[in-house]
């Protein structure tokens, strides 16, 4: 009997009118919890009814409180017939449970009914008195914490992260059960609310169980999902990392801890290569000629003070292809085997993180995919879900395989997605193949990771890029140059990846967001059938999607895309493909070549005048991208590169595989054949529209930018104006003789009028970015494309803007290790506060620190100093903007993003997992499709944000819709709408707000200039 | 698969049979369509964290256009050219904002609602933005309904209303309804109608002394719709509606008792009969008359004209006051006043400060009236008539200037 919940209720507002004759209503609630419930008096005649109850207590397991959501019903009193139904509020009780979250629920909750929406608010008070059991084998998990955010959250630190977690859960649909059909929507609406709702507890509790197991005390990037498979279940599935994560208390030293990455790598800005049988070990100091002074001594002066260096330098040639032999001192076999022991006593090596604590990624190989269509069948046994178990283990093992190919030995920024259209399933997963650094994966007590991270070298900032297997015994053919950084290590031309830029890579000039959107029509068919047709597409729509991303990338002038999400949607006649990425031009790897296009019969005069006409627009579209996104690479003689392998070929680093239900696998190589790349042919129609298409993509207006990923690379003075929205569209095709050209035509319409629509209504933020920019794809019915995008805008400040941006890579790359320079004072302070454990005060501590630092050259501390002011004076400037936050009540801030620009995250308090289902029988009379959905949409936002209130939250961060289906019925008058949304509910404080408090002024510019890297880099 | 008449809605019914009875009837209608388009929006919204209010469309909205319309005028003001957006990105962007209102449209009914609602999470001065615009009125509108009851009857007349005013009739029935409401709301309330009106509406001062001075007039129903009044602007009758409220109200008289603003003091009403004297008793008159005389001898330009007049004119005030015991001579107030004093001042060319002079003069001079002072005193303890004699004196500036305008 692990635990007492109490629950208060206060009292109502706004409550609807009941009772007509006497326009009042005479409300009382119910208060249920598990199978217990307690009712409060009536108040009679009240819209704004002061019930103030005693205290509700409810004694339960912790497996209950973890599982079951409190229950609150409103209900209207009535003498002679049954009570009516207000409306409910579920409150899930699980930030409760752990100790640093919130301590106690209070507020106004929306009372919410599924079928009129909001009616009313109600005041209730939750607390949880928890006692400890120290059984063993306990089925509950109290106590993990669990977060969206695909990053290590701010304000803790990971000391070990331990891997994937994965669980799923399956139950009937309560829509599908036979009671369905005698009772009212209402009652069936709340049941599978409440169904959901129990099954989330549930498969949080499991994952909660196995981290435990692994000893972590937290899953990061915890994705949730449920697919509704109709008639044959309800399928709630959840991946997660575990991770031991510890809290940092103070807040000057969590700072530098969590968000200057870079930091601490300085401590060997040259060199990753310490191996002298391999090319001259030189400065990586990006200066434009060659020097190539041998200067070894600093480095290895540096390496002196620890004790393991040789096994901390990293690997340069992969694990998996074996020919690592060639460079391989005993170092790397002793860490490839101590990295691979790490990894293999997983089952999966995966990663749902898409940002990692500095020195965690080693090389990134390229995306791995696997998709698989199966056939829906009845699930017979909910205990057992044994058959979707499998379908994931075989997808999972088939991406671990791909990964190893790539010879990386894990998979980061995993993720995985369904789409389902009656009985046809299609599944898929993808995410990043990566090289990692072992240490973060071994288990050890905190001390000594904390040592080990210390002594760490870490890679150059363009480590990442560089290829994680083996030249000459590649898998797959591609184009290799050395990195135009390091010069030193193989570089690819091109590089996918889904995970978000790593904060200490090099981009020049900006990013944008590149889509690849693409139609394909299928015959309807039933069940095998079907299935079959939906395989034997799925190859040709990857290779398509693959080719389109490609050309626009390069059209963009761009050479590598981070944040990549590939959505196949599968409906009763078509299949859609839908691509989002932030495209960037990465300094390290090579100038993407041009498009050219060549025509099938050069001898028409009329035909190839077209052709070269083509080919200039193409080439002005490059160079004006190149203006555009301030693509301005340096020049440099191909001496320098040194003779670049003569691979002439153009490939793709994109593995995927799909197979269906007979398990089948086939392996597609997308790197066009022995097709030049660079080229289009154009040798019928369809190519000449893809052509057009690729040209009619329109720039963001000026002023916008956006992207997929969490930030902008190159813009880095965001104002603290942030606006999340979602925007959904639906449109009905003309079912009359489509064809694949026509629906993709409509398809790109669709999508390019949304990101018009959304620049417009979004232009008085200007200068403004669009972030994390998520765009979903559905086909709720035959004729109907349905496209939902969330995604937040942040204003930026021009003025600075301009400056940075006019920094050509040069002048950046200089500035860049003057920065790392800086930045060193921040890590040594950590390492000091954290080993010397008496805590002192954080502005003596950094005049300590700083002082003792006799690394940093006094030239170079005086840089630091001049770059620090500028930045503080900058964020003074952001902050006159109306404190919008403070001078209201309750405002509660949303983003799609991990962080809050211009503020500080304090505290996490809990998870949010929220699930709703709106119907309407009177649609017209509620404004239509776009009416009913509208308020249903902004009704979640409400209660989204009156739950964080509720935690004494003032913000949601890493929110993201996950699910928005929407069906109609219009002929009927009718609507339903289900909406899965999750989120972090945190506390942030204002940095000037902080500063005010900090009394001490070198200190707070020091932590201005400190988040301000956090934001930018 | 479902059992006959076994539910008659047929939201309870299962997904499935959502989408089975979605399709068959919709085709027809849409093959219909215009060659060329293959695609119709069906469904298009936004929904941001923060609610976004575009002034000028909110200001389309209260005007009472229809989208199209509204569109149309985006158009024209150059907005795409400033933008590089297309008429379909406008009419999206419309359409929503329209919506959005429409929504918040309910809770403007009551704004305090608004600003407790969880709905919308709007800025505060945007809040009070939305409010106060929605509540701001048109001139000509309420020139038209001043002093109107504001029943069904009058809402019947909208329509003649919109076509005279060439306001949108959309636009009539929002500030019709606006008057409607806030005078229910404050009909029966204690304490002061501006207070009221700003507690529960959340008005600017500006705009509840003005809705004070609606209600006040709806409340009196004055008459202010005569051709000979079509001079007078709302602003000039809100200075009265102010200053009567102040004066002649029962509010006025005691601040604590029977604390209403809104009618007059039938007992101060009875009073001025008393002033009948002043013009019954002919020493009196001459007495008065050479009072106001001596003190304005060489002061006032039209000295000559007003000491030939005097006796018209004190009499056209003295019986304006006398009669307001009758409701429907309260109504005809204004009108009363504008045909015994104002005209005959305008037909002399008075300039404003000589009808000020006068005005001051002629009710401080009875005062020092030997057989008036017994009444006199009585009637000044009530506060209604006070020197300024306030309901008179606002229709000049108009009256006396127009005719030299002219």
């Amino acid at each position: 009997m692990p635990g007492k919940l109490k629950v208060k209720i206060v009292a109502g507002r706004h409550l609807p009118v009941m009772d007509r004759a006497s326009d009042l209503t005479d409300a009382f609630v119910e208060v249920k919890f598990g199978n217990t419930t307690f009712k409060t008096d009536v108040y009679l005649k009240s819209l704004n009814p002061q019930w103030n109850s005693e205290w509700f207590k409810f004694e339960v397991d912790d497996e209950d409180l973890q599982d079951e959501p409190l229950q609150i019903t409103v209900l209207d009193h009535d003498t002679y017939s049954a009570n009516d139904a207000i409306g409910k509020v579920y409150i899930d009780i699980d930030p409760l449970l752990y100790s640093e979250a919130a301590t106690v629920i209070s507020g106004w909750f929306p009372i919410y009914d599924t079928i009129h929406g909001i009616r009313g608010e109600i005041n209730v008070v939750v607390k949880v008195d928890l006692f400890n059991d120290l059984n063993r084998f306990r089925q509950s998990s109290c106590g993990v914490k669990f977060f969206c955010t695909t990053s290590i959250p701010k304000c803790y630190r990971a000391v070990i992260i331990h891997g994937f977690v994965e669980e799923l859960v399956v139950n009937e649909d309560p829509e599908y059960q036979w009671i369905d059909r005698i009772r009212t929507p209402r009652a069936s609406n709340e049941a599978r609310q409440r169904l959901i709702s129990l099954m989330s507890g549930e498969l949080q509790r499991k994952i909660g169980l196995k981290v435990l197991e692994m000893r972590g005390n937290a899953v990061v990037g915890y994705l949730q999902c449920f697919d509704l498979e109709g008639e044959s279940g309800l399928v709630v599935r959840a991946i997660g990392t575990a991770c031991t994560l510890d809290k940092l208390s103070s807040p000057a030293a969590f700072l530098p801890a969590c968000n200057s990455p870079s930091k601490e790598m300085k401590e060997i800005p040259f060199n990753e290569d310490p191996n002298p049988n391999t090319h001259s070990s030189g400065p990586s100091t990006p200066l434009k000629n060659q020097t190539y002074s041998f200067s070894p001594s600093k480095s290895y002066s540096r390496q002196s003070s620890s004790s393991d260096t040789d096994l901390s330098l990293t690997p340069k040639t992969g694990m998996g292809s074996g020919s690592a032999g060639k460079e391989g001192g005993p170092f790397k076999a002793l860490l490839r085997q101590q990295t691979q022991s790490a990894l293999e006593q997983r089952e999966f090596p995966f990663f749902t993180l898409t940002a990692f604590p500095p020195g965690f990624l080693v090389h990134v190989g390229g995306v791995v995919s696997a998709r698989s269509v199966k056939l829906l069948d009845r699930i017979h046994n909910p205990d057992e879900p044994e058959t979707r178990d499998a379908w994931w283990a075989e997808i999972r093992q088939e991406i671990k395989s791909h990964a190893k190919a790539l010879g990386c030995h894990a998979v980061v920024g995993y993720s995985e997605s369904t789409s389902i259209c009656e009985e046809v399933c299609i599944l898929s997963a993808s995410g990043t193949a990566a090289v990692l650094n072992p240490r973060f994966l071994q288990d050890g007590t905190v001390e000594g990771c904390l040592e080990q991270r210390l002594e760490e070298n870490l890679p150059t900032r363009c480590g990442f890029c560089h290829i994680p297997y083996d030249e000459l015994n590649m898998p797959f053919p591609a184009h290799l140059t050395y990195c135009y950084n390091c010069r030193k290590q193989k570089v690819p031309d091109v590089l996918f990846t889904t995970i978000d830029l790593p904060t200490d890579a090099t981009v020049i000039g900006k990013g944008c967001l590149i889509q690849a959107r693409l139609c394909r029509l299928k015959k309807k068919a039933q069940a095998e059938a079907n299935a079959t047709a939906i395989s034997n597409l799925l190859p040709f729509m990857e290779y398509e999607v693959h080719t389109q991303l490609m050309n626009k990338l390069k059209l963009k002038g761009m050479n590598a895309l981070f944040g990549l999400r590939i959505q196949i949607t599968v409906g009763e006649n078509m299949l859609m493909g839908l691509a989002s990425a932030t495209g960037v031009y990465l300094a390290a790897l090579p100038t993407p070549g041009g498009i050219q296009i060549a025509g099938k019969t050069p001898n028409d005069g009329s035909y190839e005048q077209h052709i070269s006409h083509m080919q200039k627009k193409i080439n002005d579209t490059i160079a004006k991208n190149k203006e555009l996104y301030e693509i301005s690479p340096p020049e440099i003689s191909e001496e320098i590169i040194g003779s670049p392998i003569p691979e002439p070929r153009q490939r793709s680093r994109l593995l995927r595989s799909q197979s269906e239900s007979s398990d089948e696998v086939t392996e597609l190589d997308l790197s066009h054949g022995k097709k030049d790349a660079f080229v289009l042919e154009i040798d019928d129609t369809d190519a000449m529209e893809d052509v057009h298409s690729l040209l009619t993509d329109v720039p963001p207006p000026s002023g916008f930018y956006s992207c997929n990923t969490e930030i902008m690379p190159g813009i880095n003075n965001w104002t603290s104006e942030i606006q999340m929205f979602t925007s959904v569209r639906v449109i009905r095709l003309s079912s009359l003789n489509l064809t694949n050209q026509a629906l993709n035509k409509n398809f790109n319409d669709l999508c390019e009028n949304l990101l018009k629509s959304l620049y417009f209504k979004l232009r008085s933020m200007i200068p403004c970015c669009l972030c994390h920019v998520n765009f979903t794809v559905s086909l709720p019915e035959d004729e109907l494309i349905q496209v939902t995008v969330t995604a937040v805008a942040i204003t930026f400040d021009k003025n600075q803007a301009l400056q940075t941006t006019k920094t050509h890579v040069e002048k950046s790359l200089q500035r860049a290790s003057t920065d790392n320079e800086e930045l060193l004072q921040f890590p040594l302070e950590l390492c000091s506060d954290s080993l010397s454990s008496h805590p002192l005060p954080p502005a003596k501590e950094h005049l300590e620190s700083a002082s003792s630092n006799s690394g940093i050259p006094a030239a170079q501390r005086a840089v630091t100093v001049e770059k620090a002011s500028p930045v503080g004076d900058g964020n003074f400037r952001n902050r006159s903007a109306p404190p919008c936050a403070n001078s209201t009540v309750g405002v509660v801030k949303m983003t799609p993003l991990s962080f809050i620009p211009g503020a500080k995250i304090t505290k996490y308090l809990g998870i949010i997992n929220m699930f709703f289902i709106r119907e309407t029988t009177s649609l017209r009379e509620e404004g239509g499709v776009s009416g009913f959905l509208h308020a249903f949409i902004a009704e979640v936002f409400a209660m989204v944000r009156a739950h964080v209130a509720a935690l004494g939250g003032n913000a949601v961060v890493s929110y993201i819709m996950k699910q928005c289906v929407f069906m109609e019925n219009p002929n009927k008058n009718q609507a339903q709408c289900l909406i899965n949304v999750s989120g972090d509910a945190v506390v942030f404080v204002r940095e000037s707000d902080l500063e005010v408090v900090s009394t001490q002024q070198p200190t707070a510019n020091c932590q201005s200039s400190c988040t301000e890297g956090e934001v930018t880099t | 698969m479902l059992g006959p008449g076994a539910r008659s809605g047929i939201s309870a019914l299962p997904e499935v049979a959502w989408r089975r009875h979605a399709r068959p009837q919709q085709c027809p209608a849409r093959g219909a369509r215009a060659p060329g388009v293959a695609m119709t929006s069906e469904l298009d919204i936004f929904v941001g964290n923060t609610t976004l209010i575009d002034e000028d469309v909110y200001r389309l909205w209260l005007d009472g256009y229809s989208v199209t319309d509204a569109v149309a005028l985006r158009v024209r003001s150059g907005i795409l050219e400033q933008t590089g957006a297309t008429a379909a990105v406008l009419q999206s962007d419309t359409m929503d904002h329209y919506r959005t209102f429409h929504m918040l449209e309910r809770l403007l009914h009551a704004p305090p609602k608004l600003l407790h609602q969880l709905i919308f999470q709007i800025p505060p001065s945007r809040q009070a933005l939305l409010i106060e615009r929605y509540y701001a009125f048109d001139e000509a509108f309420v020139r038209e309904v001043l002093g109107k009851k504001l029943s069904k009857g009058t809402k019947k007349d909208l329509d003649d209303i919109s076509t005279k005013t060439g306001i949108t009739l959309k636009s009539c029935r929002r500030q019709f309804d606006n008057f409607k409401r806030v005078f229910k709301v404050v009909e029966e309330m204690r304490g002061s109608l501006v207070d009221n009106i700003q507690q529960h509406f959340l008005l600017s001062d500006r705009l509840a002394r003005d809705y004070a001075a609606i209600v006040f007039f709806a409340n009196n129903r004055f008459e202010t719709g005569k051709k000979k009044l079509q001079y007078l602007s709302f602003g000039d009758f809100a200075f009265c509606a102010e200053l009567m409220i102040q004066n002649w109200t029962l509010g006025a008289v005691d601040s604590q008792m029977d604390d209403m603003d809104m009618d007059l003091d039938k007992e101060f009403l009875q009073d001025l009969k008393e002033l009948k004297v002043l013009v019954a008793d002919k020493d009196l008159l001459d007495l008065h008359k050479s009072l106001v005389c001596t003190a304005l001898r060489g002061k006032l330009g039209v000295f000559s004209e007003m000491e030939a007049n005097f006796k018209n004119l004190s009499r056209g005030l003295v019986n304006v006051a006398a009669k307001l015991t009758h409701n429907k001579d309260v109504r005809d107030l204004f009108v009363d006043l504008v045909e015994k004093f104002v005209e005959p001042c305008r037909s002399d060319h008075w300039p404003l400060s000589d009808v000020r002079f006068f005005l001051n003069q002629y009710s401080a001079s009875v005062h020092s009236l030997d057989g008036f002072r017994l009444v006199a005193q009585h009637v000044c303890l009530c506060p209604g008539v006070c020197p300024s004699h306030p309901p008179v004196s606002p229709p000049f500036p108009h009256s006396v200037r127009r005719p030299a305008e002219r």
